[in-house]
């Protein structure tokens, strides 16, 4: 049980800043996500917290305590790795019970052919086994305790990498990129293991990632990174609703926000959505924000370009008269009237969930958000 | 010829055959090159002294005679040959572990130092780049009893220096640590590439593990993963200790009263010296016997320790 405080995280390496001051609080408990591109500074963000790399500047405190300078081992956290990091020479037992040996076993128990002579091994040794296959049994790889990690599937050797940090009882979970390395389907399948396994642990999971929807379908709250800043800190539902950020706006969600410059309109002849202030350089709205009909005047005029269906949803891709090469997506339900491909539409925007952003791509606020 | 044109031509053989045997002649073409350069250097010549061993020819001579196993039994009745043997296993024994430790080492030391790594690396790698029976005279001098660096400096502390090379005692320990000395950087440098490919990640999981210290990292993440190369290096390091020859050839001739002498120097001067051919040949079996059956052993026993990640 911990909570965790960043307080201005700086780091460097040489010229290049990595993390410009980031401050965030993590609560008791929490599934905190940090998602963001590639080089944006969430891995070295993680490190910092598990004390593999020191900050520049900032402290770093694990449930009140600071804990800038202390090794790993003495912040009380496990950790998984995108590569899984299990010893290829230690059977699945032996990688699972090494967290426990390291810490309850002496320097002389530990050691190769004396070490089991040395009394009271014996005792901690029977422990150790019955907390391991408790481990073994939840993660349902007891059958796997006596391969090696060569001999096991990725997803396996995902399960055996959960099972090695959650063996111990850590205060904190911490997990860098842990799906990255499966194929679709498992990956979808151990995101709802992971979101499972937090669930009955109850203890504090910082999760980093570059996939939005596994930020979006395992977190409590994610904090969006990019360039060394963390842009936006809420639920997932609430960054996608009411992003601060046009870049927050464009990462999360799938298909991606639609995005017009407002200058589209002028050069459209047509007036801005009125809700929309005077101030804002760009109008975004989700693909379920707008209405296809047939061509009418004073709204946006565009063709179909592409249907995707998936069933459940349409997603018609329409390209605007004049207007940014990207078409705009906009999802139908599959019951609605249909168009074909070539057809000329215009496009309905719902003004109460219209996004408007100004210059810097921060949010401004729309006359109906005010109002409301 | 096109596949059509052979079908046409032989419109009774079905096409998967045909397409089966056309695939085998092309890959006998492929492997052909290597197969003749393997036959004509290294199997033809190993029959030859296979037969040779049989013979009771000498070098030059105008005949010979098939002999049976007569050279055999005069090698194993020859209480040189025993020696000669003995002195080699002890040979490989000290030279083997020595090379293996002391390329680890300098391959941690040098991996684990800021800066000058190439240079490093350069220094230590020298020895193997030089040629042997030069580097054994410049050793000859360094170890002469009176005007030697290596007695001038023990006598710095005011220990008596030996007279290395011509003490029964010492000849073959002298020649181990110039064995160990020319092929450490070797190994050195196989170690360093080793160490380079060792994932960060597992160094990252043992600190979180609680192993952060240089022993406890070293034993549950930097052995083991360099295992593939140390079972590369120590079959290289013992295969190449079994040859052992021009330092032994240019410093002692195998002396002070066979003190020194080995498996190569016995063969060179049975066959060279004395221009017994035959029983050259005999020897160079027993040799190649012995050195392929270790390697086999060796790669058998390592490759069950050994964990590809």
């Amino acid at each position: 049980m911990a909570t965790i405080t960043l307080d201005g995280i700086r780091k460097h390496y040489g010229e290049t800043e990595i993390l410009k001051g980031v401050s965030l609080d993590i609560r008791d408990g929490e599934f905190l996500t940090l998602v963001g591109p590639s080089g944006c500074g969430k891995s070295t963000l993680l490190r910092i917290l598990a004390g593999l790399e020191e900050q520049d500047a900032g402290d770093v405190s694990i449930d009140g305590r600071s804990v800038n300078g202390t090794r790993p081992k003495e912040r009380d956290i496990a950790m998984v790795f995108q590569s899984y990091a299990l010893y290829p020479h230690l059977c699945v037992f032996d990688n699972i019970a090494l967290p426990l040996r390291t810490r309850r076993l002496s320097f002389a128990q530990r050691l190769p052919l004396l070490g089991p002579l040395v009394p009271g091994r014996r005792v901690i040794e029977a422990g150790i086994r019955a907390e391991v296959e408790q481990a073994a049994a939840m993660l349902d790889v007891t059958h796997l305790l006596a391969r090696k990690p060569g001999q096991l599937s990725g997803g396996q050797r995902q399960r055996v990498a959960l099972g090695r940090a959650m063996v111990r009882h850590p205060a904190v979970f911490l997990m860098d990129e842990p799906l990255s390395n499966l194929d679709a389907k498992l990956r979808v399948q151990m995101r709802a293991e992971i979101t499972a396994l937090h669930r009955r642990l109850g203890v504090t999971f910082v999760y980093v990632t570059h996939d939005q929807s596994e930020a979006m379908t395992m977190s409590d709250r994610v904090a969006v990174m990019m360039h060394g800043e963390l842009l936006q800190v809420a639920p997932p539902e609430e960054l996608y609703r009411d992003p601060q950020d046009l870049r927050v706006a464009e990462m999360i969600g799938s298909p991606k926000i639609n995005v017009l410059p407002a200058a589209y309109w002028h050069g459209q002849g047509l007036p801005l959505p009125h809700c929309v202030p005077a101030s804002a350089t760009h109008v975004a709205f989700r693909p379920e924000a707008s209405r296809l009909g047939p061509p009418a005047d004073g709204q946006l005029l565009g063709t179909v370009a592409n249907i995707e269906n998936l069933g459940s949803d349409l997603f018609l891709h329409v390209v605007l008269r004049d207007g940014p090469v990207q078409p705009a997506v906009v999802r139908l339900s599959p019951e609605a009237p249909r168009f074909a491909i070539g057809d000329a539409v215009s496009l309905w925007l719902d003004a109460g969930r219209l996004l408007a952003f100004d210059g810097a791509g921060r949010r401004s606020a729309t006359y109906e958000q005010v109002a409301a | 010829m096109s596949v059509t044109a052979m079908e046409q031509a032989h419109p009774s053989v079905p096409k998967a055959r045909r397409h089966g045997a056309r695939e085998a002649a092309i890959a006998a073409l492929a492997v052909s090159p290597a197969v003749i350069l393997l036959a004509g250097l290294l199997f033809g010549p190993a029959l030859a002294v296979v037969l040779f061993s049989l013979t009771d020819w000498q070098l030059g001579g105008a005949s010979f005679n098939f002999i049976g196993l007569a050279n055999f039994q005069a090698l194993f009745a020859d209480a040189l040959f025993w020696k000669a043997l003995g002195n080699t296993a002890l040979y490989v024994v000290l030279v083997v572990p020595g090379t293996v430790l002391l390329g680890l080492l300098v391959a941690l030391l040098i991996e684990a130092s800021p800066g000058l790594r190439g240079f490093y690396r350069a220094v230590h790698f020298l020895p193997v780049m030089s040629t042997m029976s030069a580097m054994a005279i410049v050793w000859g001098t360094m170890l002469h009893p009176t005007i030697g660096l290596v007695n001038r400096l023990l006598g710095v502390f005011g220990i008596a220096g030996l007279n290395w090379l011509r003490d029964e005692h010492t000849a073959l320990l002298a020649l181990a640590l110039i064995g160990i000395w020319q092929g450490f950087g070797f190994a050195m440098v196989l170690f360093v590439s080793g160490l380079k490919a060792v994932p960060q990640q597992l160094y990252d999981a043992a600190a979180v593990d609680g192993c952060d210290g240089p022993f406890a990292r070293l034993r549950l993440v930097t052995l083991p993963m360099l295992g593939p190369v140390t079972m590369f290096v120590v079959i290289l390091t013992a295969s190449r200790a079994f040859e052992v020859f021009d330092s032994v050839r240019v410093l002692t001739q195998g002396g002070p009263n066979y003190a020194s002498e080995v498996l190569l120097t016995r063969l060179y001067a049975e066959s060279f010296d004395y221009l017994r051919t035959g029983y050259g040949a005999a020897l160079t079996v027993v040799y190649l016997a012995i050195v392929v059956a270790l390697t086999l052993t060796q790669a058998r026993f390592l490759e069950r320790r050994v964990h590809y990640a």
